[in-house]
């Protein structure tokens, strides 16, 4: 149940900013921490820290069985098959670079295809691109529908037998549209493509099964889900992950080290080279243990309504365009909007000056703007911690801004 | 709300030049012309400006951005004109100073742009102040 209490288990919003206590509604950029996450993090320091998969000592083994418990959550968090199908990754950014490095340099000739669409994250663009560029494959993007979401015609329009990669968001970080991973899914490997989902906006807000969307990839960070920076994740298929190469070689990964040769770890060390992100591991673990309990559909319906009431609030103000589908069923819990002759950045710092966070700009997603016709937006996200008092706040400093602005 | 702390912010003088922003315009392709940009929030100014024995005799701007990185634009484009080049990245670079909160040199007058001083205790809103007067810099400092 989301309640009052939760908001009693994140620290930083008793924070005072500029007078006011903090509204913090940029949960899409990075999510706030519960006290547990920062305890199990404290205690993982204070009582167990140390290097893993080596040595023979205690602590070394504490260490490596926190490290290894927070992979088997993941696992059960993901519904994957098995802990060597969970990769421990620096976040979203790298879980997409590694596939695109290893899987992508390896599958991926002149002529081929790639197909991602008009509403990715740079993090989900870029990878792509550079792949594109060096092996002389053709970089295609599929295109929105005038409310921004994703047509399965144009899917199947866009994706053929050429098409090698299929790359989506699960939920977009600017129009927050929820998208139909599963039919998408099914339509790239019709055409003999994988699917690599790009989770970063969907993993905090609701339940995930890579077994039911039968996706190949799928990727995302631990900070937007109530965990510490630094550690995300990359599911992969055992089959596809055991023929890939690894990216980055040292430490960790290898099976014999020799003086002109060697070979590899076993999944999922194969792709962890150096000391692992331990600590980060662990604190992903508590997250995800806090999220589960208060239940992902407990979480979904909580964002659902905390939308549409923003929705409806802010649609009465004069001169505020929102983006993006109008139903909050379509959508994640965000709310992406334009004030009439206010910029973003301006609207940000009048809203700063009563406490409350909310995130101007381009959102990483510079061909999304064009898409949309702005050079830049005002994003208000929500998270388990948000209530309808942080709405009304919101409201209320938009019809200021509004004032101060005005003529 | 701190409108006390947002009023040193929003001067009125930035209100008027982010409202009613000076010196709007393309001069032709033979002129010294700056294309800038802000990565981190998208802001964008296509600066051009016609020198002439050393001086900076005309400056127009396009570009789109917050009513602070407008503003400046505006400002900057008035304060350059008649200014010789060594003089205008001299201002460039009290200007840089004025935006760390240093302290500026007494033969600087600012006129106009005095107001912006107040965006230094702004640090996110600090590359918006900045967009216009790095362009001309880069302009200029290309042209010398």
């Amino acid at each position: 149940m989301i309640n009052e209490t939760i908001r009693q288990d994140f620290p930083i919003l008793k924070e005072i900013v500029n007078e006011h206590p903090v509204v913090y509604l940029d949960s899409a950029a990075t999510s706030q921490k519960p006290q547990v996450v920062i305890d199990a993090i404290s205690r993982y320091y204070e009582t167990s820290n140390s290097n893993v998969h080596r040595g023979v000592h205690t602590l070394g083994n504490l260490a490596t069985e926190a490290y290894e418990g927070a992979r088997e959550t993941v696992r059960r968090f993901l519904n994957a098959n098995s802990t060597k199908e969970v990769i421990f990754t620096r976040g979203t950014t790298a879980s997409l670079n590694l596939v695109a490095q290893s899987y992508g340099y390896a599958n991926v000739e002149e002529g081929d295809e790639i197909v991602i669409t008009y509403m990715e994250h740079h993090s989900n663009i870029i990878p792509w691109q550079q792949l594109a560029r060096a092996k002389k494959a053709t970089l295609k993007y599929i295109d929105l529908t005038p409310e921004g979401t994703i047509d399965l015609e144009e899917v199947k329009r866009v994706v053929t037998p050429k098409t090698k990669i299929v790359a989506m968001t699960m939920a977009s970080n600017v129009l927050g549209t929820i998208n139909p991973i599963e039919e998408v899914t099914n339509i790239a490997h019709a055409n003999g493509a994988v699917m690599v989902v790009d989770a970063a906006q969907g993993a905090p807000h609701m339940k995930m099964d890579v077994q039911s969307l039968d996706c190949d990839f799928l990727a995302f960070s631990g900070h937007k889900m109530a965990g510490p920076t630094g550690i995300g994740v990359l599911y992969g298929k055992q089959s596809l992950l055991e023929e890939m190469e690894p990216v980055e070689f040292g430490g960790e990964m290898i099976d014999f080290v020799g003086l002109y040769e060697s070979t590899w770890a076993d999944l999922p060390a194969k792709f962890e080279g150096g000391t692992p992100i331990i600590a980060g591991a662990v604190g992903l673990g508590a997250a995800i243990d806090y999220l589960e309990n208060i239940g992902f559909d407990a979480i979904a319906q909580h964002e659902r309504e905390l939308v549409q009431y923003a929705l409806d609030e802010m649609q009465k103000i004069e001169g505020l365009e929102i983006y993006g589908p109008k139903e909050a069923e379509k959508r994640a819990g965000l709310v992406t909007f334009n004030l009439k002759e206010v910029h973003p950045h301006d609207l940000a710092t009048v809203l700063d000056m009563s406490g409350i966070a909310i995130r101007a700009g381009h959102h990483c997603a510079q061909p999304l703007m064009k898409w949309l016709d702005v050079s830049a937006t005002a994003r208000a996200s929500f998270y388990i911690y948000n209530t309808k008092e942080d709405v009304d706040r919101l409201v209320e400093g938009l019809r200021m801004a509004k004032e101060y602005f005005g003529e | 709300m701190s409108m006390n702390k947002l009023d040193q912010l929003y001067r009125t003088v930035i209100m008027e030049h982010s409202k009613r922003p000076k010196n709007k315009g393309v001069l032709d392709a033979n002129n010294v012309t700056v294309d800038m940009n802000n990565p981190t929030c998208g802001d964008v100014i296509h600066l051009t400006m016609r020198v002439e024995d050393d001086i900076v005799q005309e400056a127009k701007f396009e570009g789109e951005g917050c009513s602070i990185s407008m503003a400046s634009a505006s400002m900057m484009t008035d304060l350059v004109k008649g200014k010789t080049i060594d003089e205008a990245l001299r201002y460039a670079e009290a200007f840089s100073n004025m935006m760390l909160g240093e302290e500026v040199d007494d033969s600087i007058d600012f006129e106009d742009v005095e107001a912006l001083a107040g965006v230094a205790k702004f640090p996110a809103r600090i590359k918006c102040a900045t967009l216009a007067w790095k362009a001309m810099e880069k302009g200029l400092g290309e042209n010398n």
